[in-house]
């Protein structure tokens, strides 16, 4: 049997998978070691965003949902660090609670960290109230009154023992909901908190879930959309405290050139080859 | 009674939900929250489901030796430190995932490295399925290749650079096409949900009794 020997054309049109990972892997470390960071283009969906925890005033109470886990992390705990340091930044105080039971160590970590670098003190300018199962139940009732879910926080202390909940019962005492999410859990706040309670709210969500949620953003069902990393590292930018957003922005701005120009080489072998 | 019990219990809680949704007053407003919490409380205990189911099909694939059959031996090492080392934690602290016992440092240093490299795993197989799935073949497959590349290099720093509208396409094609093809998906799931929760409701959606 006579083997076809293989040109070019043909090499292009098949490459093997193991060349395009190592090219990729190297696209992608590269950029994070060196420590390159990208300058972005703000998107009018993440100023909306960043507009509305600008327009709270101090003492405001906002509500941080954690919905995530650490699959999501890379691109959603950028997002957290920027919006505490947003809302710290502006005196704004912070309820952290979690959906995702997985979420609650890193959205913990998270809030522990920028409060300790703008020195605010627990229970006074945040509260961590931990993770409830019931989702969609929970949301519903703390329109009502939250302690029906959360009659303490995460480290089972009463909520009125925290001087900043004394006057926090339901929805009418939360200037914003900003949500971040890596599943379903945006649209119930949509749909179970927004549309009931006419709660404000700001998403940020994982790449892939943007395309789903931008109709909300158009309808004004909520106030701002933060997609991706490219969202958190547009908001760094906004808040001018470049983090790991604008860092992993570089690797993924490569990574997309390296898988383009494989798009581009794979057509031109095909058609070289379809021609013979 | 078997069919019958199950009936009335979706009928009343699907009906208390709906007014109180209307009426959010005595005594709808009251029997709303008693519900929800019930919801709640009931979904706590589906986790146990979860857990035997887990527990048995392992027990069943270390019995029969099926291919594989030693990766249930991993599980029940995750399994067995999740749920020792988790009743200690908690006995010692209210939160067990707080930053410095032992439960975190294993959610830290196993949990988060496994997850983050499951997921980024993804990027691999991306590139790879682009490069293969991504062919001029037909003029359909031309226009998403041709959407794609735009919306790729678009929403990253280097598409400014290449072209400065670039990334203005790229959300033109985000906010007009993309947009209206995904409000009618969700509008019919909408419809859909609505028409599956009143035959629910109603009764006459059973399948979920067997």
């Amino acid at each position: 049997m006579i083997e076809k020997k293989r040109n070019l054309w043909d090499w292009t049109n098949s490459i093997n998978r193991g060349i395009i990972y190592v090219i990729i892997g190297i696209v992608v470390i590269l950029p994070i070691l060196l420590g390159l960071k990208e300058e972005v283009q703000i998107s009018p969906s993440v100023s909306s965003a960043y507009e509305t925890i600008e327009s709270l005033d101090s003492n405001d109470v906002i509500i941080i949902s954690i919905d995530y886990d650490p699959a999501s992390m890379p691109e959603l705990q950028p997002m957290l660090k920027a919006i505490l340091r947003h809302a710290f930044e502006k005196d704004v105080k912070v309820i952290m609670l979690v959906f995702w039971p997985l979420g609650l160590p890193i959205g913990t970590e998270g809030l522990e960290e920028v409060a300790k670098e703008y020195g605010k003190v627990y229970g006074e300018d945040y509260v961590n109230l931990g993770y409830r199962p019931g989702d969609r139940a929970v949301m519903i009732d703390m329109g009502k009154e939250i302690r029906n879910f959360f009659r303490t926080d995460v480290n089972d202390i009463l909520l009125d023992s925290h001087p900043m909940m004394r006057n926090v019962h339901n929805y009418n005492d939360i200037a914003l909901i900003v949500g971040l999410e890596a599943g379903r859990f945006g649209e119930f706040w949509v749909q179970y908190v927004g549309s009931r309670y006419n709660q404000r709210i700001v998403l940020g969500v994982t790449g892939v879930m943007a395309a789903e949620t931008y109709p909300y953003l158009q309808s004004g069902q909520i106030e701002g959309l933060i997609g991706g990393l490219k969202g958190a590292a547009e908001y760094e930018t906004l808040i001018e405290k470049p983090g790991f957003g604008l860092t992993g922005m570089a690797a993924q701005s490569w990574a997309h050139i390296a898988i383009v120009m494989f798009i581009i080489i794979g057509n031109i072998g095909y058609f070289m080859t379809r021609r013979k | 009674m078997k069919k019958r019990v199950p009936l009335v219990i979706t009928f009343v809680t699907g009906f208390i939900v709906i007014i109180s949704f209307f009426i959010p007053h005595r005594p709808f407003g009251p029997l709303e929250t008693d519900t929800l919490i019930w919801y709640s409380i009931i979904l706590g205990f589906t986790l146990l489901i979860g857990v035997d189911s887990l527990v048995r099909l392992h027990v069943r694939q270390m019995r029969r030796r099926k291919a594989g059959w030693w990766y249930s031996i991993v599980f029940f090492a995750g399994f067995f430190y999740c749920l020792v080392i988790g009743i200690m934690s908690v006995i010692r602290t209210p939160n067990p995932f707080q930053p410095g016992t032992i439960f975190f440092y294993g959610y830290k240093t196993i949990l988060i490295p496994l997850q983050s490299t499951m997921f980024a795993l993804l990027a691999f197989f991306v590139a790879s399925a682009s490069y293969r799935a991504f062919r001029a073949r037909t003029l359909e497959a031309t226009l998403l290749l041709v959407a794609a590349v735009i919306v790729m290099i678009g929403r990253v720093p280097a598409g400014y650079k290449l072209w400065t509208r670039l990334p203005g396409i790229a959300n033109w094609i985000f906010n007009v096409l993309q947009m209206g093809a995904m409000r009618g998906i969700m509008i019919g799931v909408a419809l859909g949900a609505v028409a599956m929760s009143l035959r629910l409701i109603l009764g006459i959606e059973r399948t979920y009794l067997s």
